[in-house]
C-alpha cells in the first residue's frame, strides 16, 4: 500500500486492519512512536495524518491510503517543539514526549495557555504535572 | 576536552542541558519494547484467575507447535522472588495467594497465535482474606514508644480521635513493565525497564542458581517507575530467563496496559487511627497512632514501607509523649509494593487531616495550631532523632502561607462552594536507619578518552539522574560539563551503588561520586583528564558510601537518628466543590519545598510538579475498584490521572536550607511532593463544611462525608 510517510512516498506491505502503531514500529522501523495503553486513552502513540493528530493504536493501516503521516523522526530533531522541550524540561522519562510534540504541533507558534491544555488534554504525562510542558509548546 | 586552563563555569544550581534530552525529543531513545533480536519470540504469563486456592489441573488447549511452555519445575535453582523474605514465587506450584498470579508461560514467534493460545486451569477453591484489619496473618508489627503516652494523655486537656483511609494507588508509569531475556554463550543477558539492575541480577543468581558473572542485567531506556520498577521486574526478568533458557533464544515480555495494572504492585491501602491529647492551646501533649497497611499476598517489600510510613506517622510535629504501632497485614490480593512515597503518604495524610480536625475542635485557625506545634531545630522525632539546623518546617509554613495568599483567600472563599486547606510535612532521604550503611553502596568513575565516565548502578527514570550526577562530579573535578558523560547501567559494567529509590539517588549516590572526583582530582595531580590520559592512559576510582558520623540507629527499638536528613515542605491547595455531582476540582496548589540544594533547579521543579500532579490524583480521581480481590477497572479509560484538563496551576517555591551530609547541601526531592497533595486538598474540602477523612475523594466518597455530616449534632455549615 502506498502512502506517504515523513515526507516520503513508501509502499508497505502489511494487513489492511494492522494497526497503524505496529506498521510504523515494525514494518518501517519507527520506533519513537510509543505505546502506552493501545485503547486510546494516553497519547503516546500520536502521529499526524494530513496534519490532524490523531492516535496511531486506534487507526488500521488501511485508513492511510494515499495519506500524509508524520511521525516524531519526520521532524528531524531540531524542530523548534523539540528544542524547547528540552531546554524546558518538558521531557523527563520521554515516554510520552513524541507524542507531546505531534499533539502540540497542530497548535501552531505561540498558542495560549488554554489552546496547549485542550490540545494536549489526550495525552497524558505521568513525571511533569504538565507544567514544563505548557512552558516548552508556548515557547516554541 | 579543553587544556585550558581557564575554569569552567560551575555546573551545580544552573539548569544545563539534560543528558538524554536530544535523544528523547527525537524519539530515539530506546526503551525495552523498541529492542528486537534476531530470532526473538514474544513471552505470555498465564496467570491465575482466583484470589485463593490450590491448583487441581492445568491443561493445554491449544496446537503446541512452535510454543515453548515453562512452569515451576524448569527453575534450577530456588522458586522464590529473593528480595526480603523468601515467600514469593516466581511460578505458583500448587498454592495460589492471589488473583493473577503467575502459574505457567508461554512464548512463540507470532504474538497473534501466542494471545490466542489457551490454558485451561482447574483450582480447589479456598476463601479468600480480602480485609487487613480481619487478616490473621502480620507480616510485619512495629512499635514507636517515646515518652509514657498516659503521662502525655492525663496533661491533655482534650483528647480527639479519628481514623483516615487511603486506597490503593496504580503507578501508570505511560511505559509497561517489560523485559528481554537473551541467552548467550552459557549465560543470559536481561535488558529492561526497571529502577534495580543489581536486584534484578540478585533475583536472577537465586532462581538459576547461577554464580555471578553469568547473568548480566543491563536497564533500557526507562518510561517512568515510581516505585513501580523496583522490585516487580524481578519477576518478569526471571520468568522471561526461564522461556529463553529453554527455547534457546531471546524472548521478550511486555505487559499490555491491563495486565499491568492487574498484576503488578500498588501503594499500600491503609488504615491510620490517631488519639491525640492536646493542651486548649493547641500544644499536643500525646500521640497515640495506629496503622494497618494492606500487604497483599506475599511480603516484597512492605516491612519498609509500614517503617518509613510509621517513622512519618506523627508529622513534623514536637511532642513528648508518642506511641506507634504499625502492622502490614496479608490479604489475598496482588503484593503490594514500592511507591513514591513508600508509607509516608498514607500515615502523613492521616496526620495532616487529623491536625485540621483538632484545630476546628479547638477553634484555632490551622496555621497557628501549626506554627505552634511545628519542629523546630533542637526538637527531638519520635524515635528520639534531635533535629539540626536543617529543619526548615516552621519556614516553609510560613512562606507558603505568604506566597499563597492564605488568609485573603480563607476570607473571600468563607461561605461559598470554594476552600483552601494546607499541609505541613517532611520526608527522610535516603534508605531507613541503617540502611545505607548495609547497603555499603559504591559507585566509580573512570577516565576516558573521551571524559570522564560516570559509572553507576543508579538509573535515569525519568527524574534526570544523569544530569545531575554529570553536574556534581564536573564541579568536584573542575572539568566542563560536557566532559563527564553517563553510561548505561549494565550490571557487568558498573558497581552496586545501591536500588534508585528513597529520594537517595542524589544525595546518597551523588556524595560518593563527589568523593571519586575528588580522589581523581587528586590523582590528576593538576593535569586536566586530557593531559593524564594522554601520558598515562585510563584511570578508575572507586568510593564506597561512608555514614555520616554521629549518626545512631537501633532496628530493634526503633530508637535513633531515622535519617540522616529530612526535606522539609508546605502545600496549600485551592478547591471547587460542584454542588450538583460532588466533584472536586483543583483551582491551584501552592507547594514550598526545603530540598537542601537544588542542583538542577529546572529538574528539581519537574519533581515538585509532577509529584504534586500524582498526589492530585491520589487525593481525588485515582481509584482502584478492587472486586474478589482482583482490580476491576484495569484500563486507562476507567482508571483515570490527571490530564492537563485535571492538573490546576501548580506555584512552585524552592528553599534551600543546606542538610550537612548531601553534595552541596542536598536532601532528597523524588519522594518529598507526593506527601503533601492530598492532606492538603482534603483539608481544603474541610474548610468548606464537610467532614472527608478518605481519599480518593471521588464524588460518592464526599457525598457519604455530606451525609453523614447531616446526622451530626456537632456538624458545621454545609452549603451545598
Ligand atoms: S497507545 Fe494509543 S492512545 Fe495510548
Ligand atoms: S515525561 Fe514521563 S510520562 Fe511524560
Amino acid at each position: 500500500m502506498i502512502f506517504t510517510l515523513n515526507a516520503a512516498t513508501v509502499d508497505v506491505d502489511a494487513h489492511p486492519m494492522k494497526r497503524l502503531l505496529d506498521v510504523l514500529r515494525e514494518e518501517c522501523g519507527l520506533t519513537g512512536t510509543k505505546e502506552g495503553c493501545g485503547e486510546g486513552e494516553c497519547g503516546a502513540c500520536t502521529v499526524l495524518i494530513d496534519d490532524a493528530a490523531v492516535c496511531a493504536c486506534l487507526v488500521p493501516f488501511a485508513q492511510v491510503r494515499d495519506a500524509r503521516v508524520t511521525t516524531i523522526e519526520g521532524l528531524g530533531g531540531d524542530h523548534p517543539l523539540q528544542r524547547a522541550f528540552a531546554e524546558e524540561g518538558g521531557a523527563q522519562c520521554g515516554i510520552c514526549t513524541p507524542g507531546m510534540i505531534m499533539a502540540a504541533l497542530p497548535l501552531g507558534e505561540k498558542p495560549s495557555l488554554r489552546k496547549v491544555r485542550e490540545g494536549l488534554a489526550g495525552n497524558l504525562c505521568r513525571c511533569t504535572g504538565y507544567e514544563a510542558i505548557y512552558r516548552a509548546v508556548r515557547k516554541a | 576536552m579543553h587544556a585550558s586552563k581557564i575554569a569552567s563555569p560551575l555546573a551545580v544550581g544552573r539548569n544545563v542541558p539534560r543528558k538524554d534530552s536530544a535523544e528523547k525529543v527525537a524519539g530515539a531513545a530506546k526503551y525495552v519494547d523498541d529492542l528486537v533480536f534476531p530470532g526473538m519470540l514474544y513471552g505470555r504469563t498465564i496467570r491465575s484467575t482466583i484470589p485463593r486456592g490450590r491448583i487441581a489441573a492445568t491443561r493445554l488447549a491449544f496446537d503446541q507447535r512452535g510454543f515453548v511452555v515453562a512452569d515451576y519445575r524448569d527453575i534450577p535453582g530456588r522458586n522464590v522472588v529473593a528480595l526480603i523474605e523468601d515467600d514469593q514465587p516466581f511460578l505458583a506450584e500448587r498454592e495460589i495467594r492471589h488473583t493473577a498470579e503467575p502459574i505457567l508461560l508461554l512464548a512463540h514467534e507470532s504474538r497473534d497465535l501466542l494471545l490466542r493460545a489457551h490454558v485451561e486451569i482447574g483450582y480447589e477453591r479456598e476463601n479468600p482474606v480480602l480485609d487487613p484489619e480481619s487478616s490473621p496473618t502480620a507480616f510485619k508489627s512495629l512499635a514507636i514508644d517515646k515518652g509514657e503516652i498516659e503521662d502525655g494523655f492525663s496533661e491533655a486537656d482534650i483528647i480527639i480521635e479519628g481514623e483516615y483511609r487511603t486506597g490503593h494507588q496504580e503507578h501508570i508509569y505511560i511505559e509497561t513493565n517489560g523485559v528481554i531475556a537473551v541467552p548467550q554463550d552459557g549465560g543470559i543477558t536481561l535488558l529492561g525497564s526497571m529502577q534495580c539492575p543489581f536486584y534484578v541480577h540478585k533475583a536472577l543468581k537465586s532462581m538459576l542458581g547461577w554464580s555471578d558473572e553469568r547473568i548480566r542485567v543491563v536497564q533500557t531506556e526507562t518510561g517512568g517507575g515510581f516505585g513501580g520498577k523496583e522490585e516487580y521486574p524481578s519477576l518478569i526478568a526471571g520468568h522471561a530467563a526461564l522461556l529463553a533458557l529453554k527455547a534457546n533464544r531471546p524472548v521478550k515480555i511486555v505487559y499490555d496496559r491491563a495486565e499491568d495494572m492487574i498484576a503488578t504492585t500498588k501503594r499500600h491501602p491503609a488504615i491510620v487511627r490517631h488519639r491525640t491529647g492536646v493542651k486548649r492551646d493547641g500544644r499536643l501533649t500525646a500521640m497515640d497512632i495506629d496503622i494497618v497497611m494492606d500487604a497483599g499476598a506475599y511480603v516484597t517489600l512492605s516491612p519498609v514501607v509500614l517503617s518509613r510510613g510509621a517513622i512519618h506517622a506523627a508529622g513534623p510535629y514536637r511532642c513528648d509523649h508518642v506511641r506507634v504501632r504499625g502492622r502490614a497485614m496479608m490479604t489475598n490480593t496482588p503484593p503490594n509494593g514500592a511507591f513514591r512515597g513508600f508509607g509516608a503518604p498514607q500515615t502523613q495524610f492521616a496526620v495532616e487531616v487529623h491536625m485540621e480536625r483538632i484545630a476546628e475542635t479547638l477553634g484555632i485557625d490551622p496555621v497557628k495550631l501549626r506554627e505552634t506545634n511545628a519542629f523546630r531545630p533542637g526538637d527531638t522525632t519520635s524515635t528520639g532523632q534531635i533535629l539540626g539546623e536543617d529543619c526548615s518546617a516552621l519556614d516553609v509554613l510560613r512562606r507558603a502561607v505568604r506566597r499563597s495568599g492564605f488568609r485573603t483567600r480563607q476570607r473571600r472563599y468563607a461561605g461559598t462552594n470554594r476552600g483552601i486547606g494546607l499541609a505541613l510535612f517532611y520526608h527522610g532521604s535516603g534508605f531507613t536507619g541503617g540502611g545505607e550503611v548495609r547497603l555499603a553502596s559504591k559507585a566509580s568513575l573512570g577516565l576516558t578518552e573521551r571524559g570522564v565516565q560516570i559509572l553507576v548502578a543508579s538509573t535515569e527514570i525519568g527524574q534526570g539522574t544523569r544530569t545531575m550526577h554529570a553536574q556534581i562530579v564536573a564541579d568536584a573535578l573542575g572539568v566542563p560539563f560536557d566532559d563527564v558523560y553517563p553510561v548505561q547501567p549494565d550490571t557487568s559494567n558498573v558497581p552496586d551503588s545501591g536500588p534508585t529509590v528513597a529520594s537517595r539517588t542524589c544525595m546518597v549516590v551523588g556524595r560518593i561520586l563527589q568523593q571519586c572526583a575528588e580522589e581523581m582530582k587528586t590523582r590528576l595531580g593538576g593535569m586536566t583528564p586530557r593531559e593524564f590520559f594522554a601520558a598515562h592512559g585510563p584511570m578508575i576510582v572507586t568510593s564506597e558510601y561512608e555514614g555520616p558520623s554521629g549518626i545512631k540507629w537501633d532496628d530493634s527499638t526503633y530508637r535513633g537518628d531515622a535519617y540522616s536528613t529530612y526535606a522539609w515542605a508546605c502545600d496549600v491547595a485551592e478547591v471547587e466543590i460542584n454542588p450538583d455531582t460532588f466533584e472536586v476540582r483543583p483551582l491551584k496548589l501552592t507547594c514550598v519545598h526545603d530540598i537542601g540544594k537544588a542542583i538542577h533547579p529546572v529538574l528539581v521543579a519537574g519533581q515538585i510538579e509532577g509529584g504534586t500532579a500524582q498526589g492530585i490524583g491520589y487525593a481525588l480521581i485515582e481509584q482502584v475498584v478492587m472486586r474478589e480481590g482482583s482490580m476491576a477497572n484495569a484500563q486507562l479509560t476507567n482508571y483515570t490521572i490527571p490530564t492537563t484538563l485535571d492538573t490546576p496551576p501548580i506555584d512552585v517555591v524552592i528553599v534551600e536550607n543546606p542538610s550537612r551530609y548531601g553534595p552541596h547541601g542536598a536532601k532528597g526531592v523524588g519522594e518529598l511532593p507526593i506527601d503533601g497533595p492530598a492532606p492538603a486538598i482534603v483539608n481544603a474540602v474541610r474548610s468548606i463544611g464537610i467532614d472527608l477523612r478518605e481519599i480518593p475523594a471521588v464524588p460518592e466518597i464526599v457525598m457519604k462525608a455530606i451525609d453523614l455530616g447531616k446526622g451530626k449534632t456537632d456538624a458545621r455549615h454545609v452549603p451545598l
